[in-house]
């Protein structure tokens, strides 16, 4: 057939774990045809439709957008959604992402890594009596935190960062930039409060600037800049 | 192991020299406690950085020490300097490039004396 001639075939290894049936994880390898501009999540999509239908993967907006379908890929952490199989070669590894429980093959337990974002007060502080109309700010306020607007929470930067994986209590990159979000936003009344909470030994201290979160981000944000940002807050106060 | 980039790597090398430091640290207080024990059992242990075994260990430890130094340097800017996280990758280089330019010539003075050159000073011992 005419459209076949795009496609190449591709082996994809897959670590697995079926709690019910597997006491440890495997390497499991599928071979597939894929075209160029098939992403990863649509080769995952073809093993599950069409070789193992047990093959388990988180999956929602599938754009990008709702961070669901972060894992590790040829060791580094990415979005499935976001890889183009033109990119990845003929030979691809698939992992769920470090750092996090394995609930099911690429599923980890996102439970800690939300209780963790909740510790930082994500949301906007502020007690004073609400204006008529909305709270106003400049686009050079606006503008401070733009950044750390962006992510998505997919855990990319979390699930990357060695002292996350040491210890699991430290709140992690993703709780900080959430905070960073807040604590540089001019409406926001909660700065000392998240400052008093990341100053903490497990706050923003544990980053050792390893830049991997930065490498991480499928949304380009200055992970560990922000980070910095709210440790020379903590320093020099100020918002 | 995850792929990470010299983020990853330069943390990793400052955690092991900087074990690597700490490890010469507390041999260096044994040694030089051993004075306390009168000059010919401290000469006599002293000789034991002579030898080429040794020789090559202290070349580790001074390309640790280097290493150790600098990068901390590129943490300091990082943590410090407000523009400092856009030139990790480049002062990472830089931080190689420096280590080894003053790694080179201390190979000559610390592993000349054993094919029996002798740099200014560094035969000083005259049990070799």
């Amino acid at each position: 057939m005419a459209g076949d001639s795009s496609k190449r075939r591709v082996q994809i290894k897959v670590k697995r774990f079926q709690p019910d049936q597997n006491a440890e994880p495997y390497w499991q390898t599928f071979s597939l045809d894929v075209e160029g501009t098939d992403r990863l999540l649509d080769a995952l999509n073809q093993i599950k439709w069409t070789q193992d239908g047990s093959l388990t993967y988180r999956r929602s907006c599938a754009h990008g957008v709702c961070g669901s379908d972060a894992m590790r890929v040829n060791g580094r952490n990415r979005l499935a959604c976001k890889l183009l199989m033109a990119d990845l070669g003929a030979r691809i590894s698939v992992e769920p992402m470090l750092g996090f429980p394995v609930v099911r093959d690429l599923v980890v337990d996102m439970d800690p890594f939300f209780n963790k974002y909740e510790k930082v007060k994500p949301y906007l502080i502020n007690d004073e009596p609400a204006p008529h109309t909305e709270r106003r700010q400049s686009p050079e306020e606006r503008a401070r935190y733009d950044e750390t607007t962006k992510c998505i929470l997919c855990g990319a930067c979390t699930g990357s960062c060695p002292s996350v994986w040491a210890n699991a209590e430290w709140v992690g990159p993703a709780s900080i930039v959430n905070a960073h979000r807040f604590i540089f936003d001019s409406r926001d009344r909660g700065a000392a409060e998240r400052l008093n909470i990341l100053s903490d030994r497990n706050g923003v201290w544990r980053c050792r600037t390893i830049f991997n979160c930065s490498e991480a981000c499928p949304r380009g944000i200055h992970v560990t800049e922000a980070i910095e940002e709210v440790k020379r807050a903590i320093m020099y106060g100020g918002e | 192991m995850y792929r990470g980039q010299s983020g990853q790597w330069s943390w990793l090398l400052h955690r092991i020299t900087g074990l690597g430091v700490l490890l010469f640290l507390l041999v260096h207080i044994v040694d030089i406690t051993l004075i306390g024990f009168g000059p010919t059992i401290y000469n006599d242990a002293i000789v034991i950085f002579s030898t080429a075994i040794i020789r090559v260990i202290s070349l580790a430890l001074i390309a640790s020490l280097l290493f150790h130094a600098f990068n901390g340097i590129r943490i300091i800017l990082i943590d410090f300097w407000p523009a400092g996280y856009k030139y990790q990758q480049a002062m990472f280089y830089i931080v190689l490039a420096v280590t080894i330019l003053l790694f080179i010539p201390t190979v000559f003075y610390i592993m000349a004396p054993v094919f029996g050159v002798c740099p200014q000073g560094s035969c000083a011992n005259p049990a070799l």
